[in-house]
């Protein structure tokens, strides 16, 4: 799985947490550019994501991530182990 | 329900769809106050969707994080004008401010118990004074870091042993206080284990303490409580019988062979989950069985020396080769119970699927068809969750065994009424009295089918009104040759000058066709007149169980003054100078309680 295959992936995740069926993820998508992604949105991303992948995000890994790109990374990294 | 069977990713991650699809059905509206200790968010929003697929329709308040102690104690206004039914205090172990140290004495021990209860008892009393609903508070997991190892839960410096006198405190509170209800938290978090239980990454990042998993636990739990208390507990387990109450099949074994008893490991389980069900008969659940089978057959499998259960534990026993749905129908008809108070057990897949697609209203736990699993997944469901036990679910299963035998007698004579008198019955009829709110509360809630307005009323609620001199309510109990059949009817009538407005009236249909309708108007109509009521007014509002009272007041006289085009609401009245008393075959007696 490369990163653009997990974007795609976690797009219909974010859809139905964010309840929007017609939402596009995309690299630089975030928390101020994506509609209704607060905070309360996150943690069940969080959850959702955890879940999916099968990983548990530590204790400060999320909190540095810019954008979905960056969180795609990660999820690769955890769950495939290599970028 | 299916949304009983989603796991908790699929719970959450669908919330807002599922939301919208429960929508619908979600008619019956609670307000629910949550003050937590914790972030709240997603017990809450689990607790949403199971409530909502129960047909409830929940609005909640939440506290900020962690004040739940200000919003109770230095502004209960908040909640009082939220106009909550119910408060549920959220705490975990980790909002324990007394914790002792490793060093305390058993003096400074005792001194931190009292103090830490004593912050609690402020929490519930400001509620009672200013809210006055009903309070669910959780008692405390263990604490998962336990310093002295074992030693925690023996020393005075143990934050376990700690942990089980506070939960005592809690238990001794609630049993004296019946506004006050314990959820048994300690059991969810060792049921799931501390480690599937605590998330420490979300309590740094979330202050949100549990996992998903838990989380759901929390508000199933919740649900099931407050699910219990609005009048949806379960009344009756409907059993399969062959490879469910025993092993093999009694039409090709013969009694002798099915397995029960001890010779055998799976001899052993059915003889356990036997003992399980005649454990849920003795607190109140009807027991009664639906097998494909000879009824001969079928009924010799309880001769065996072995067997747990016998014929008389059984309200109902159905055993032919009928689709099985028709024959739980039949079952609901003779026992006058609503399908929805009904749960079925059958190791056959292919049963609980027709039965749950026949008749959806029926709960059919997904058992599997390993019977060493039975008790826990039945225990799981939550189905026959109470908050209280009274008098009557202690002898119900008794009381049924005995209507049988009135049925039985009643096709004996010439007409109705020679049987009604020959049942010698008393009834007792009197203002709402202290020993019995708690029972008038519990029936209340849970009539459906004799239930003019199919109102719900808190304890609290019922208290005020027997406080209330605007008010006329009304107990009644009847008793006959068979035996007591407890307080069995309750009428909330409002004075508003000179009119009377029946607010509330419901009866147990375990007393069906024997006038006692007919006495309780009498004492109604007394007592109204006495208090210089001219007119008595009757409503009716359809459900979808209680058809059977639509021309209620009608039978009983009143005029009705209007109707709703689809006779779904009607409204009646009754001029009391116009009345005479029509009871003829129940003895009235009145306790002097005023």
């Amino acid at each position: 799985m490369n990163s653009a295959s997990i974007i795609q992936d976690l797009t219909p995740i974010f859809a139905d947490i964010l309840d929007q069926p017609d939402l596009q993820l995309n690299p630089d998508s975030n928390a101020s550019n994506v509609e209704g992604w607060d905070s309360l949105a996150h943690i069940n991303l969080v959850v959702a994501i955890e879940k999916r992948y099968h990983i548990k995000f530590a204790l400060g890994e999320l909190q540095d991530l810019r954008n979905v790109g960056e969180m795609a990374a990660l999820i690769q990294t955890k769950a495939y182990g290599h970028q | 329900m299916l949304v009983q069977n989603f796991s908790v990713e699929h719970l959450l991650q669908k919330y807002k769809q599922i939301r919208r699809e429960l929508t619908p059905q979600a008619k019956v509206p609670v307000r629910i106050a949550v003050l937590g200790g914790v972030t709240t968010n997603e017990v809450v929003n689990l607790l949403e969707l199971l409530l909502m697929a129960e047909g409830f329709q929940p609005v909640f308040y939440q506290s900020e994080y962690n004040k739940y102690y200000e919003d109770a104690v230095l502004e209960p206004e908040k909640i009082r004008d939220f106009q909550a039914d119910i408060v549920y205090v959220h705490t975990h172990w980790i909002n324990i401010e007394q914790f002792p140290s490793p060093a305390c004495t058993e003096t400074n021990f005792q001194e931190r118990l009292q103090a830490e209860v004593e912050r609690f008892r402020r929490i519930w009393q400001s509620l009672q004074e200013a809210v006055g609903c009903q309070i669910i508070q959780n008692n405390f997991e263990h604490p998962p870091l336990p310093v002295l190892g074992s030693l925690d839960s023996v020393s005075f410096g143990g934050q376990t042993r700690f942990v089980y006198e506070l939960n005592l405190q809690f238990a001794r509170a609630a049993q004296a206080n019946r506004k006050l209800l314990i959820q048994d938290l300690n059991a969810l978090a060792a049921g799931i284990g501390h480690t599937q239980w605590h998330d420490w990454g979300r309590w740094y990042s979330y202050k949100m303490l549990t996992t998903p998993e838990a989380s759901l636990l929390i508000a199933r739990s919740l649900a099931a409580m407050i699910g219990a208390m609005l009048g949806r507990a379960k009344k009756c387990l409907v059993l399969d019988l062959d490879n469910t109450l025993w092993g093999g099949v009694i039409g090709d074994d013969g009694m002798e062979r099915i397995q029960i008893g001890k010779e055998t490991g799976i001899a052993e389980a059915h003889t356990a989950f036997q003992r399980y069900c005649l454990a849920l008969r003795e607190r109140g659940i009807l027991l009664a069985v639906c097998s494909k089978n000879d009824l001969e057959t079928a009924k010799s499998g309880f001769q065996h020396p072995d067997s747990i259960l016998k014929l008389e534990h059984f309200a109902a026993f159905k055993a032919n080769w009928e689709p099985k749905h028709e024959n739980i129908k039949t079952i609901a008809a003779e026992l006058n119970l609503g399908l929805d108070s009904f749960v079925f057990v059958d190791d056959n897949p292919a049963e609980r699927a027709i039965v749950a697609a026949q008749l959806p209203m029926v709960t059919v736990p997904e058992v599997g068809s390993d019977v060493a699993l039975f008790p826990a997944i039945l225990q799981s469901s939550r189905c026959f969750e109470t908050v209280t036990l009274s008098k009557e679910d202690l002898t119900r299963a008794e009381d049924y065994g005995v209507n049988a035998t009135r049925a039985a007698l009643a096709s004996k004579f010439a007409n109705y009424g020679e049987y009604l008198e020959s049942l010698q019955m008393t009834a007792e009829i009197d203002s709402f009295a202290p020993v019995y709110l708690d029972r008038i509360t519990q029936l209340i809630n849970k009539t459906n089918q004799f239930n003019l307005t199919t109102r719900r009323y808190t304890l609290a609620e019922i208290e005020a009104i027997a406080r209330d001199p605007d008010y006329i309510a009304l107990y009644g109990r009847l008793a006959d040759t068979f035996g007591d059949n407890g307080l069995i009817s309750v009428i909330i009538g409002r004075r508003e000058r000179t009119s009377l407005h029946i607010d509330l009236w419901i009866m147990s249909c375990r007393v069906l066709k024997r006038d006692m309708e007919l006495a309780m108007t009498d004492a109604l109509v007394e007592r109204a007149r006495s208090r210089g009521v001219e007119r008595i007014v009757g409503y009716y509002s359809r459900t979808a169980r209680n058809a059977m009272v639509q021309s209620h007041y009608g039978k009983l006289g009143f005029t009705l003054e209007t109707a709703a085009e689809d006779e779904s609401q009607s409204v009646w009245s009754l001029a009391v100078s116009q009345y005479s008393p029509q009871n003829k075959y129940i003895q009235t007696r009145t306790l002097v309680h005023e």
